[in-house]
C-alpha cells in the first residue's frame, strides 16, 4: 500500500524549490550504496584526509565522542568513542528504535520540493545522533559527508535528538575527494531539541567548482532549549541554496545562527536562516557575513514573532570585492503580536576607504590592509565557533583569496 | 625634516589650505595652534596622504624627497606616523593583532599596553566602543608599535582624563626621545613631531621648540610655543591674525636662519 507520505512525495518530484536555480536531478548518476566499510578514517588517502581537515573533521578521531563518514550514498564508518551518546546510520537506527518513526520526516516535509521528495523516495541514509537525557557530552561528535565519485548524486537524511537536559556539539564537514569537481548533494537534517537541551552545530562546506548543494534543515525546539548554528563556506561551489529553520515551540528557547561565506567567481550562494518564535521569552539572533570576489551571494534571513515577549535580531552584512560580484541582502521581520522586540540591520558595499588608509598609515600595504579588514569582517560571523575549529577556519581564511577579480 | 612649500589643499571641492608653508626640523617638536576650522587637522591628514585631501598646488618634502603624491603606506614606510583625531572603527580586528602587525616584533606591545592601562583593550576590536580618551591611548599604543620618526599628533590630550594624561604624555615623551631606526634620519638629532594642541597640556610632557598659529587655512604667526600659548590665552586668536610676520617666505627664512 502506498502511504499518504509516499504519494505526496511522488507528486512533488517535479516541484521546483521556492529559491535557487532548478537542478536537473537526471543529470547525475546514482551514488554508490555498496562502498566497503572502513575500520579507521586514518586509512583514507592523504588528499581526502586533507579535505576533511579543512572541513573541521579530524581523521584521527582524536578528541571526538563519535565519528561518522558517509561516502556517496554508503555509510562507511560509524563509531562511538564517548559516553552518553548514540551514533549509528539512520536506517539501522530505525530498526533499533521503533519510536524513531515518530521523528523521521516530521520536521522536514517530504513534499517540500523535488529534492526532499527524491531523498524521501530513495530512502536515503545518514546519521542518527542521540544525546541521552541529562548527558553533558564533553567532546564533539563529528560527521563527514563526502562525495567520492564524479557526477554523483548524494542523498543524505540525518536525524538528531538532544534529549532533555543534554548538551552536545556536532561538527559536520562536507567535502569532495580530489578530482570530483561535479556532483550533487541533497541533505535532509531534522534536529529535535528537548526541554533544556543544548546543541552546538557547526557545518563547514568545502565543496568544489561544479557541485550543486541543496540542504533542507529544520530544528524543532522545546522549552528552554538552546541551539547554536555555525555555518562556514569559504571554498568555491557551483550553487548552494539553503534555508535552515528553527521552530522555537517552547518558552525561553534561545537560538543563534552565525554564517560566513565567500562567493568566488562562478559561485551562486543563496543562504538563509530563519527562526520562528512561537513561545514567550524566546530569543533569536541571526548573523551573517558574506563576501563576493566575483560570485553571487543572496543573504536571506527571516524572523517570525508569533508570541509576546520575544526578542530577535537579524543582521546581514556583505562586502563586494569585485566589479563582477553581486550581493543581495533580504532581511525579513514578521510580527504577528504587538509585544515583540524585533530588529534587523543589513548593509552591503565595498570596503571603507578610510579603514584601508588607516591601516596603511600604520605601514601595511593596500593588499595587506584589505586582507586584514576582510578577515576581521568574516571573523565577526564566526565568533561563536568552538575553539577547536577556530584554528582550522582561521587558517582557511588566511589562505582564502580575497582579491577581487 | 619636513618642508611644506606653498601648499594649497581642497577637501570636498572646497579649498581649506591656502598657499601654506612651514618646516619641521629633525629633532624639533613643533606645535600647531589655531581656532577650530583653521585647517590644522587638514594639514596633518594631507601630510599623511589620506585620500579626500587633494593637493592643488605646492609640495611636501620629506628629507628632500617629494612625497606629495605618495600613497599613505609609502609615507609610513619613510617614517611618518599619525595619531588621528577620529580614527575609523575596525570591526573584527583586534587591537592586539593590529599592534602585532605594526610592530613587526620590534616593540614589546604588551608592556606598552600595560603602561598605558590598555591591556584589557588588546582583545577588543580597534576603536569600537572606545571612549575619546581610550582612542587616544590606543593611538599612542599603535604609534609606539610603529615607532615613526616624524610624529603627527592631532590633539593628543583632548578627551583624556587627568590621570590618563600623565601616562599618555609620558608615552609621547618616550616616543619622541626613543631610538630611531628610519633611514635618512640622523640618530643623534632624534625624531621630529608636529602636534596640534588647544590647551597646551601636552607641553608639560614634551619640550616644544617652535609654534605656528594657523588661521583661515594658512600660517599667520610663528614663534616660541609657550609665548604663543600665553598670548592666545590672554588675547584669543584675534591677535594672531594681525601677527606681523605673516608672510610664509619670511617664516621660512626665519626658520632657516635658526636651523
Amino acid at each position: 500500500m502506498v502511504s499518504n507520505e509516499e504519494k505526496r512525495a511522488k507528486d512533488a518530484l517535479k516541484k521546483e524549490s521556492k529559491f535557487g536555480e532548478d537542478i536537473d536531478l537526471d543529470a547525475y548518476d546514482e551514488g554508490k550504496r555498496d562502498i566497503a566499510e572502513m575500520e579507521s578514517l586514518e586509512d583514507l588517502p592523504k588528499d581526502t584526509k586533507t579535505a576533511m581537515l579543512d572541513s573541521g573533521i579530524m581523521p584521527s578521531g582524536k578528541g571526538r565522542s563519535g565519528n561518522f563518514l558517509l561516502m556517496d550514498n554508503s555509510v562507511v564508518h560509524s563509531a562511538i568513542m564517548g559516553e552518553g551518546v548514540e551514533l549509528m546510520p539512520l536506517r539501522q537506527a530505525l530498526k533499533v528504535h521503533d519510536w524513531l518513526k515518530d521523528y523521521v520526516w516530521k520536521a522536514v516535509q517530504p513534499d517540500t520540493d523535488k529534492y526532499t521528495a527524491e531523498t524521501y523516495l530513495q530512502e536515503a541514509d545518514g546519521y542518527f545522533i542521540r544525546a541521552m537525557p541529562g548527558a553533558k557530552i564533553k567532546m564533539p561528535v563529528q560527521t563527514c559527508l563526502l562525495l567520492k565519485n564524479r557526477n554523483t548524486k548524494q542523498y543524505v537524511h540525518n536525524v538528531l535528538i538532544a534529549e532533555e537536559g543534554s548538551e552536545v556539539e556536532v561538527v559536520t564537514g562536507c567535502a569532495t575527494t580530489k578530482g570530483v569537481e561535479k556532483g550533487l548533494h541533497l541533505g535532509i537534517s531534522e534536529f529535535f531539541l528537548k526541554k533544556d537541551s543544548k546543541l552546538t552545530f557547526t557545518m563547514v562546506h568545502n565543496w568544489s567548482e561544479f557541485i550543486g548543494v541543496r540542504p533542507r534543515t529544520s530544528i524543532v525546539m522545546d522549552e528552554g532549549a538552546t541551539y547554536i548554528n555555525n555555518y562556514v563556506a569559504l571554498k568555491p561551489v557551483k550553487t548552494i541554496q539553503t534555508y535552515p529553520t528553527a521552530h522555537m515551540n517552547g518558552p525561553n528557547g534561545v537560538c543563534r545562527f552565525n554564517s560566513v561565506a565567500v562567493a568566488h567567481p562562478g559561485s551562486v550562494m543563496d543562504l538563509g536562516s530563519r527562526a520562528i518564535l512561537n513561545a514567550p521569552g524566546c530569543k533569536a539572533e541571526l548573523i551573517s557575513r558574506t563576501i563576493t570576489t566575483g560570485g553571487t551571494v543572496i543573504a536571506r534571513g527571516q524572523l517570525v514573532g508569533n508570541s509576546p515577549g520575544i526578542k530577535a535580531h537579524l543582521e546581514c552584512k556583505g562586502l563586494i570585492l569585485s566589479e563582477k560580484g553581486v550581493q543581495i541582502a533580504i532581511p525579513e521581520l514578521e510580527a504577528r503580536v504587538p509585544d515583540v522586540e524585533m530588529t534587523h540591520e543589513a548593509a552591503v558595499g565595498k570596503i571603507a576607504q578610510d579603514q584601508v588608509e588607516y591601516l596603511m598609515s600604520r605601514g601595511l600595504s593596500e593588499e595587506e590592509a584589505v586582507g586584514m579588514i576582510v578577515r576581521g569582517f568574516l571573523d565577526v560571523g564566526i565568533r561563536g565557533i568552538p575553539d577547536h575549529l577556530k584554528a582550522e577556519i582561521d587558517k582557511t581564511l588566511q589562505e582564502t583569496d580575497v582579491r577581487g577579480s | 625634516m619636513l618642508e611644506i612649500e606653498n601648499l594649497t589643499v581642497e577637501v570636498g571641492g572646497r579649498e581649506i589650505l591656502h598657499n601654506l608653508s612651514l618646516n619641521v626640523m629633525t629633532g624639533y617638536t613643533t606645535v600647531l595652534f589655531g581656532p577650530n576650522g583653521s585647517g590644522k587637522s587638514t594639514l596633518l591628514m594631507t601630510i599623511m596622504g589620506f585620500s579626500g585631501y587633494k593637493v592643488k598646488s605646492g609640495r611636501i618634502l620629506l628629507n628632500g624627497e617629494d612625497i606629495t603624491h605618495l600613497p599613505v603606506n609609502e609615507r609610513a614606510k619613510r617614517g611618518i606616523g599619525m595619531m588621528m583625531q577620529r580614527p575609523p572603527n575596525l570591526t573584527g580586528i583586534k587591537l592586539k593583532d593590529l599592534v602585532r602587525v605594526t610592530s613587526k616584533g620590534n616593540v614589546d606591545t604588551e608592556k606598552v599596553a600595560e603602561e598605558l592601562d590598555m591591556a584589557r583593550f588588546l582583545e577588543r576590536d580597534v576603536n569600537v566602543g572606545f571612549s575619546g580618551g581610550e582612542i587616544k591611548r590606543s593611538e599612542i599604543l599603535q604609534l609606539t608599535a610603529q615607532n615613526p620618526c616624524l610624529i603627527l599628533l592631532d590633539e593628543p590630550e583632548s578627551g583624556v582624563d587627568m590621570v590618563s594624561i600623565e601616562k599618555l604624555g609620558t608615552k609621547v615623551h618616550d616616543l619622541l626621545t626613543g631610538p630611531t631606526h628610519c633611514a635618512g634620519w640622523r640618530e643623534k638629532s632624534g625624531k621630529a613631531a608636529l602636534i596640534i594642541t588647544h590647551t597646551g597640556q601636552i607641553l608639560d610632557y614634551v619640550e616644544a621648540d617652535r609654534g605656528y598659529v594657523m588661521c583661515n587655512g594658512t600660517v599667520s604667526c610663528t614663534g616660541n610655543p609657550r609665548e604663543l600659548l600665553a598670548e592666545i590665552r590672554k588675547m584669543g586668536y584675534q591677535e594672531c591674525i594681525h601677527c606681523k610676520i605673516n608672510q610664509p617666505g619670511l617664516i621660512k627664512e626665519n626658520i632657516e636662519s635658526e636651523g
